[in-house]
């Protein structure tokens, strides 16, 4: 798995531009997340690939050839924040609820709704924390599961966005060089 | 200045250096099309909206500026896919320019109403939806540039008539600078000091030259490159002309169809230096056999393709001329002889297995046309081909000298290329002499263009390669499908007369001793010709290695022509 910080020019089409490179490239999307920044006009993807290394500088590279794409990021092997969201509706009956709350307490979870027959809980955390939450859960009934899918921050005092603005065309401001030196040996 | 949206997209196509555009009016392009009287363009009205892109294409490769289609919305726009898609495999720099259905009527499946830019999303280098008239300008700026920097390709612009009928005021737009888009790349002191050293370290290298050659007008360093380190230049079929062929050091063109002793060098080669190229499976074969003993130094200006189909040792992304005048000085000069004198050697067998060098044995064959054409243009006319047999014929028996003297759909193989992407060339470049070399299959697809060819006087000669089949699916089945000849045998038309019915001149050629009088007498006359050139019909392309064979298994030409066919 790797997953990529991938900075966007918030216009009409980006995600259509993103997903279908991903499509058509035949790379496999385990989990795409779209949101704002705190820069205006840039968005913040988070995607998360089945690839090898070298399939992921592929990646990497058809992603910059997007004229809409700013910024990528493989943060794959640099330490990272990953965060998942869950929103999970499990059966609950008066002789399971106080044993369901337990394991919401164990697992730092929270209801956010309850009713005769269920509750409604919310977990954050990695992919794993909430995969085994899940697991746990199962024996009790789950009736309906909402994910966002992976969302990522590297560590430390850097920043994806440090730089990035978007070019309005008309007046133009500062902008980062557009050359890059790179190395793409092996 | 207040000027309406149609009239800003003038303004700034004449700024951008338009002076002719390929198109084809309709309702959502009207406006624009009423203000071009009122500019300094010269129009080609097409017959059909593929020919207008693909004529855009063959401008842009005979003069390497941008070429230009207009097209309306809807099925105007849908007919330019296939041209779109031709121009991005082959990475050339068009600006095609659509009408679209007012901004208000916008997802409502109004008449005539596609969506162009989501269809064309994957097919282009980047696509516009300009629905106000204050963004005509920037945009067709955009466009310009991101079609003609980096690796070229097609940028679609799609206007709503409403942003072409309403005014603003006219503001010529600084030059762009897009964040997201880096198109110059240069590499790193350390990847040019190991890829010298692996230079200097081979004995039996091979450079593979291909399109980026000619993109990047890289003929003049690549010839000192070459000549300076003694290393021999294999090319790919859109290489061609990208190194001189009567050079000493020329193999000439790799792959499915190369010649059999620049598939062998390359198989025996232990350095590949490929330049401006993209390692396409018909110029490598199978790819777990290919050049297994080579080292491998990729220079390319598009980092996506480093590593994307043969893994190498060094990848330098830039601009190739750059990038080679850069690396020229850290390569020293060398003496290869006993390598390229092993080469000459492998070529030995092949002098015996060719057509020009057999007896007239009364048949016509299409690489005696090709051979004959070549002669009689001093091998300096501008030939535009079609796809399938007769390209690759003419890639094997048309010598190029110069860079863009030869223009042909090579990544898509689209047939029906041929006939409007030498009206482009033609229009690109009056003085030049521009050959059709199409097939008979191909040549229907889009013959409807000779109309284009009669209105707007364009003075090219068409070759037809008529050998009454679908010659390349033909010879597949011959070698592939135990000769069982599924919906390729063709009845046509008589072209020359077609060609007449168009107001152009036509001729029919049977034997050897009449191709060069046809050739000449089509030179020599006004106008375009047509000449139907009626072939040898089950002949077949040779060398060839079969789809996914190694690229050293090719199918040899037989060392005699037997009549019923190739004796294999």
């Amino acid at each position: 798995m790797n997953t990529f910080v991938v900075l966007v020019e918030n216009v009409p089409g980006v995600l259509t531009r993103v997903a279908s490179l991903f499509r058509r490239r035949g790379f496999n999307i385990e989990s795409l997340t779209v949101g704002h920044t705190a820069v205006p006009g840039v968005s913040r993807m988070t995607i998360v690939v089945d690839t090898d290394e070298l399939g992921a500088r592929r990646v990497e590279a058809n992603l910059y050839k997007l004229i809409n794409v700013l910024r990528v990021d493989n943060v794959t092997s640099t330490p990272t924040v990953l965060r998942d969201l869950a929103l999970i509706k499990v059966s609950a009956t008066p002789e399971t609820r106080a044993h369901l709350m337990q394991l919401v307490e164990v697992y730092r979870a929270r209801v956010v709704d309850v009713s005769p027959s269920s509750l409604v809980v919310e977990s954050t955390g990695t992919e794993e924390k909430i995969d085994s939450f899940v697991e746990v859960l199962r024996p009790y009934g789950v009736l309906e599961m909402a994910r966002t899918g992976t969302i990522a921050m590297v560590r430390g005092g850097a920043t994806s966005t440090e730089g990035v603005s978007v070019s309005n065309g008309a007046s133009h401001t500062e902008h980062p060089t557009d050359d890059v030196s790179v190395s793409y040996s092996v | 200045m207040k000027k309406t949206g149609a009239q800003i997209l003038w303004e700034s196509l004449v700024r951008e250096g338009v002076t002719c555009v390929f198109g084809y009016p309709g309702g959502a392009i009207l406006p624009a099309y009423d203000a071009m009287l009122d500019y300094p363009i010269r129009h080609i009205l097409v017959r059909h909206e593929q020919g207008a892109t693909h004529m855009a294409d063959g401008f842009a490769r005979a003069t390497g500026s941008v070429g230009v289609a207009v097209a309306t919305s809807g099925p105007g726009a849908t007919n330019m896919v296939t041209g779109i898609a031709t121009a991005m495999m082959d990475s050339s720099p068009i600006v095609c320019i659509t009408g679209q259905v007012g901004s208000k009527l916008i997802g409502s499946d109004a008449f005539q109403e596609t969506d162009i830019t989501g269809i064309t999303l994957p097919i282009t280098k980047h696509n516009y939806l300009v629905s106000r008239p204050d963004e005509v300008a920037r945009m067709v700026r955009e466009a310009f540039y991101v079609a003609r920097s980096g690796r070229p390709g097609p940028v679609l612009l799609d206007i709503t008539k409403d942003a072409q009928q309403s005014s603003c005021e006219f503001e010529w737009p600084p030059e762009p600078k897009l964040t997201g888009y880096r198109p110059n790349h240069w590499p790193s002191t350390s990847d040019l000091e190991r890829a010298a050293e692996l230079v200097r370290a081979a004995k039996r290298p091979v450079i593979l030259a291909g399109h980026g050659i000619l993109l990047s007008g890289a003929m003049d360093v690549v010839h000192r490159f070459a000549e300076h380190a003694h290393i021999p230049v294999a090319m790919t079929l859109l290489g061609l002309g990208g190194f001189p062929a009567s050079h000493p050091l020329n193999l000439g063109m790799m792959g499915m169809h190369g010649e059999a002793w620049v598939n062998t060098a390359i198989q025996e080669a232990d350095l590949l230096l490929a330049f401006g190229m993209r390692f396409d499976d018909r110029v490598t074969g199978n790819l777990k056999t290919y050049a297994p003993h080579a080292r491998k130094v990729h220079i390319e200006i598009d980092p996506a393709e480093i590593n994307k189909n043969v893994k190498v040792d060094v990848g330098l992304v830039g601009d190739l001329r750059d990038v080679l005048e850069e690396l020229l000085p850290y390569i020293d000069a060398c003496d290869r002889t006993e390598w390229t004198e092993h080469i000459s050697h492998l070529k030995g067998d092949s002098a015996v297995r060719d057509i020009q060098n057999l007896p007239d044995n009364g048949h016509l064959y299409a690489a005696h046309v090709i051979h004959d054409i070549w002669k009689t243009t001093n091998g300096e006319a501008i030939v535009v081909t079609d796809v399938g047999q007769h390209q690759m014929w003419e890639a094997q028996y048309y010598h190029h000298e110069r860079p863009r003297t030869l223009i042909t759909s090579g990544g898509l193989g689209t047939m029906g290329f041929a006939l409007p992407a030498a009206i482009g060339a033609k229009v690109g470049r009056p003085d030049a002499e521009v050959w059709v070399v199409v097939g008979d299959g191909g040549f229907q697809m889009t013959m409807a263009e000779l109309a284009t060819i009669a209105q707007e006087n364009i003075d090219i000669n068409v070759a037809i390669i008529n050998n009454g089949y679908l010659g390349m699916v033909r010879q597949w089945q011959e070698f592939f499908y135990e000769r069982r000849y599924a919906a390729t045998p063709l009845v046509n038309p008589d072209f020359a007369k077609l060609a007449e019915a168009f107001g152009l001149k036509g001729a029919r050629v049977r034997s050897r001793a009449e191709v060069v009088p046809a050739v000449q007498a089509a030179r020599e006359s006004e106008g375009t010709s047509v000449i139907d050139f009626q072939v040898e019909q089950e002949d077949s392309v040779f060398p060839m290695v079969p789809a996914g064979a190694d690229l050293d298994a090719m199918i040899r030409r037989p060392s005699a022509i037997v009549e019923t066919g190739a004796d294999v």
